[in-house]
């Protein structure tokens, strides 16, 4: 465990970047240092690997003052990802990824083949192995910056703001791949941001920083979306807290209809002889149960329902695996209000509408269910998460 | 008549020999300067504020012209080689230092950050990363001062016939050579063209990792 004690920064014309900051950083967990400019999150991650010398204060890793060790050897124990990568740009992707073992004194080609075998963990073609950093994408180059760091397999992971400077798609996708590699890899990771989004969605815990370097909360994500330490917490939060909090409870509990649930080929007869449980649409289906789009029970009476005359259904979520605020995302996108729940092959399980999800909503804020839960989407719809089914490594 | 590359007795050299003679007394110079401006440029990079005064000092010594540099040096080193050498390593180094100083600090921050918190120590970071991230501003300043040491060791004629292809120009003027004038004119000119084209060559093979203009259509593929 790292464990940071009334660590305080000041530089000498008197600025101080951390303020007395103590956190206990769990292992195999992604603790999340998040805060606006100047609020020393960089500072506090460049003091882990003394990078930067606190003015007072200690950081004790496993127990241990991490100035008993020669800071290089200390460093490399720590695998170092930064913003834009950087990359060595006179060194191949190969060589790039193989500094740290190189430097503990693995030989060439054992550290090339460990190289190599990083790549692909990381989801890099290796033909690109023999490649230089200018012939890749931002995106591409971040992806060897994490290979790098983790190259001579460190227990600790310290990232500054590794994704911020790529497009919103190759982010999330980075994010996604980082969330993966982590439940692989089991590291304990140190991880700098910005981005309050980027905090929740990749935090077990988050420790927000306010300007002039003093810790505002130190809690799991979820905590800090329903509990707010004060109104900087809630104000850094932004305005929609309550939806991205959604993200927390699992859509299992939803009653789902299947009711109004009919296939193309189903005659009139049984079709009028449904429950609907007094949906006002019904939702058609292929043969095979994939859903085609909704309409009205009459409409589907007179005849059999081509796609034309077909209402679409928006986005449907995976019913189980997904959060409610995938599923009141699909409601609300959804033309009829109705949101279309699949399992997942994409087969209809059935239709929740908005007044239900909603009565699920109240019900999980009423048990406190899901305080303890992950996290599964981005700030858009999250109506396909990768990871819905991330287990919590809540270390507290 | 004499053949085109045949030269009068009293050069004591013949063609190939002058011709090596010239390029020695240029490239030693310039190797010479490049190794005393290593250590000054890192001292300069280090040391910020140090980096004015020595660019200050190696500017007036550049304004120094040489010949008066060599009359102030055959009382210390005689009409040797050495006299002519001495002037031409300083210049070098007037060109140098800069161009060791903008490459090694136009090698971004972050790669520095990154480098640091590797665990690679300030010798590996100069040796591993800085050094070979300048390479091309170190080259670019190497071709300005060789091409500039190769015309310059002419001037060495005055001192002793220590001008190399030079003292072939003062003979065919002495003695009203034309030929002898223009092969030394010339000939200078090659040697010039020829070594900062090894240099281009050099930076090519030494720097594959830079975005070359009209890359391989492959390359695009690759970059997205």
């Amino acid at each position: 465990m790292i464990r940071i004690e009334a660590v305080t920064k000041r530089y000498p014309d008197g600025t101080v970047a951390v303020d007395r900051l103590s956190l206990d950083i769990p292992d195999r967990a992604i603790t999340v240092l998040v805060g606006p400019s100047g609020c020393g999150k960089t500072t506090t991650l460049r003091m882990i690997n003394r990078m930067v010398e606190p003015s007072e204060g200690r950081i004790l890793i496993d127990g241990v003052d991490s100035r008993q060790q020669p800071v290089n050897t200390l460093r490399r124990s720590m695998g170092y990802v930064i913003q834009n990568a950087g990359l060595f740009q006179h060194r191949t992707i190969v060589d790039n990824i193989a500094t740290v073992p190189r430097l503990l004194g693995w030989g060439k080609s054992k550290s090339r083949d460990r190289a190599r075998e990083l790549m692909e963990r990381v989801g890099l073609d290796p033909a690109l192995a023999g490649r230089y950093p200018y012939q890749l994408s931002g995106g591409q180059q971040q992806r060897v910056g994490v290979a790098r760091a983790l190259a001579a397999d460190p227990p600790v992971l310290l990232m500054d703001e590794p994704f911020s400077a790529v497009d919103p798609v190759v982010r999330k996708g980075l994010q996604d791949e980082l969330l993966r590699l982590q439940d692989e890899l089991g590291k304990t990771i140190v991880f700098v941001t910005h981005d309050i989004d980027e905090a929740v969605k990749l935090g077990t815990m988050v420790a927000v920083l306010r300007t002039g370097g003093r810790l505002a909360q130190y809690a799991p994500p979820a905590e800090l979306l329903s509990a707010p330490a004060d109104a900087f917490v809630e104000d850094f939060l932004g305005a929609d807290r309550g939806i991205r909090r959604l993200s927390f409870f699992p859509s299992a509990g939803l009653d789902l209809l299947t009711g109004p649930v009919v296939r193309a080929d189903a005659g009139a007869g049984e079709i009028t002889a449904r429950d609907t449980g007094g949906a006002p649409w019904l939702l058609v289906t292929d043969a095979d149960g994939r859903p085609l789009g909704w309409t009205e029970p009459g409409t589907l009476a007179a005849g059999p329902a081509g796609p034309a005359r077909l209402l679409s259904y928006g986005r449907p979520f995976v019913a189980g695996r997904d959060s409610l605020r995938a599923a009141l995302d699909c409601a609300v996108l959804s033309p009829t209000g109705w949101a279309v729940a699949v399992d997942e092959e994409g087969r209809v399980t059935g239709v929740v509408s908005q007044q239900a999800i909603g009565d699920a909503i109240r019900a999980a804020h009423a048990t406190g269910r899901g305080s303890d839960g992950t996290p599964d989407g981005t700030s858009e719809s999250v109506c396909d998460p990768a990871h819905g089914d991330r287990t919590p490594k809540a270390a507290r | 008549m004499n053949g085109l590359f045949d030269l009068p007795s009293d050069l004591q050299h013949s063609y190939p020999g002058l011709v090596g003679l010239h390029l020695r007394e240029a490239l030693i110079p310039v190797a010479a300067g490049l190794l005393l401006a290593l250590p000054v440029a890192q001292l300069c990079v280090r040391l910020r504020w140090l980096y004015a005064p020595v660019l200050g000092l190696t500017t007036v010594l550049y304004a120094i012209p040489s010949l008066a540099f060599f009359v102030v040096l055959i009382d210390y080193t005689g009409q040797t080689e050495t006299t002519v050498m001495i002037p031409l390593a300083v210049y070098s180094l007037v060109v140098l230092v800069p161009a060791i100083v903008d490459g090694v600090r136009s090698v971004p921050q972050e790669t520095l950050d990154a480098a640091t918190g590797m665990g690679l120590g300030a010798v590996r970071r100069y040796f591993q990363v800085q050094l070979p991230i300048a390479a091309p501003a170190i080259v670019a300043g190497l071709r300005v001062a060789c091409v500039s040491s190769i015309s310059l060791v002419s001037v060495g004629m005055l001192i002793g016939n220590q001008g190399a292809l030079g003292n072939m120009l003062y003979t065919g003027m002495t003695y009203g050579r034309p030929r002898l004038i223009w092969l030394s004119v010339i000939s200078t000119a090659v040697l010039a063209v020829a070594v900062d084209a090894l240099l281009v060559l050099a930076l090519r093979l030494l720097t594959p990792w830079m975005p070359r203009g009209g890359a391989r259509p492959a390359r695009k593929a690759a970059a997205r």
